[in-house]
């Protein structure tokens, strides 16, 4: 972002109690109380929160989606990672 | 990953109805097509709050001025989702909107008609709301991830629009004969704009094919506009009100309503800046942009004083 508008903020919204915060967009404020006031205004307007994040986009560091399979492959060849890996007798209950 | 196995892969995520998210590589006519679209669906959520605006001083009770209120706060909160979701295509919402105010960008034409009597609160409401809907609901499902999460977003909040309009022009069409005149009025004269909401007919569409062929577009305007009518026709006969087209009939082989033909030199007209506010609205938006500016300024000197008594403390 250039000077022309305020900094970028990633918003969180927490729906109820007992929930993980949840992305549900982003917007500008010229700083962190302004953008949490700005948050409420435009995610919550019908009590679709009970808490809210809010954090600089710029401070965020994402994987890339170009090296996404490298990044992910460790996971991808390990299907006993999963129960359905395993063969149990059918008669075997709760297992 | 070379150019060729990049296309392929944006390819095969838009063959399997997948999404396509910010940082994915995407073809530079896909994010311009994109960044057109959604900079001016977000210009017309910005610009549709001035004909309604209009009336919110005047709205007949409380109960309708907070109503309208909280209408017209939603389509400002609409704009913002849009300009966000258009921010993630890599341009700048201060550049999208120096854009529409130098009117080099376009918002909906349905915002260039006035809003002469209360009742066209409730046409707008019903009518205009009513088509958006229509097109907004399918774009939920738009191959633009940020794009179509927006727009979920905006069409849980659109149907309240929609009804207070119907109910609205309910209670008036319902009421003393003048209130059902201008009702009919109002209904009158919002009912072509509104069907020509959905664009020009699919033979002179010039975008239609490429957006439908990525995704972006699941129905063409043609289309569209059926669904609109078809869903439109039964609740006017609910209202007690007429809508100005004399063709307007059952077709019993289609199962839909037939409808007659839109004035589209109208439309071209309205679209190319000779509708009746189309200056007006343009004029009223610099100037309040402008008129904002000290808060803006205010509200980032204060950030930088804040911040700066923050580092000096640590
Ligand atoms: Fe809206
Ligand atoms: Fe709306």
């Amino acid at each position: 972002m250039t000077e022309r508008d305020d900094p970028l903020w990633e918003v969180f919204v927490r729906s109820r109690r007992g929930l993980s915060h949840n992305h549900v967009g982003s917007l500008h404020a010229a700083d962190a109380e302004m953008a949490l006031q700005n948050a409420r205004d435009v995610f919550t307007r019908r009590m679709e929160g009970v808490s809210i994040w809010v954090v600089p986009s710029a401070a965020i560091t994402a994987s890339s989606p170009e090296e996404r399979d490298p990044f992910f492959e460790p996971a991808a060849d390990k299907p006993y990672r999963h129960p359905t890996f395993y063969d149990i007798p059918k008669e075997v209950k709760q297992l | 990953m070379d150019g060729a196995a990049l296309e392929r892969e944006f390819k095969a995520l838009i063959e399997a109805d997948s999404r396509i998210e910010p940082r994915d590589w995407m073809p530079d006519e896909y994010r311009k097509t994109l960044v057109r679209q959604i900079s001016q669906h977000a210009h017309s959520e910005i610009i549709g709050m001035q004909p309604e605006g209009n009336w919110i001083t005047r709205a007949p009770s409380l109960r309708r001025k907070a109503i309208l209120m909280a209408k017209v706060q939603d389509e400002a909160g609409h704009g913002l989702y849009l300009y966000c979701a258009a921010e993630t295509l890599g341009v700048e919402r201060a550049e999208l909107i120096d854009l529409l105010n130098a009117g080099k960008q376009k918002y909906s034409s349905i915002f260039n008609y006035p809003t002469l009597t209360w009742a066209d609160v409730g046409a707008i409401g019903w009518l205009v709301d009513g088509a958006a809907i229509t097109n907004q609901i399918p774009l939920t499902r738009c191959s633009y991830g940020p794009y179509a999460r927006a727009m979920v977003r905006v069409c849980k909040e659109e149907s309240f629009h929609q009804r207070q309009g119907f109910e609205l022009l309910y209670a008036l069409s319902r009421g003393t004969p003048e209130q059902h005149a201008m009702a009919q009025d109002a209904v009158d004269r919002w009912w072509w704009p509104s069907v020509m909401m959905f664009g020009p007919p699919d033979g002179e569409s010039v975008h239609t094919e490429q957006s439908m062929a990525w995704r972006i577009k699941r129905f063409s305007n043609d289309e569209l506009r059926q669904r609109f009518v078809d869903m439109t026709v039964p609740q006017a006969e609910m209202l007690g009100l007429t809508l100005p087209d004399p063709q307007i009939r059952w077709n019993e082989d289609r199962g839909h309503y037939d409808f007659g033909e839109c004035d589209w030199d109208e439309l071209r007209r309205v679209i190319a800046g000779d509708g009746p506010c189309n200056r007006q609205r343009l004029a009223h938006h610099v100037q309040a942009h402008e008129e904002g500016a000290w808060v803006r300024e205010a509200a980032a000197a204060h950030a930088r004083k804040h911040a700066a008594t923050a580092s000096a403390a640590a």
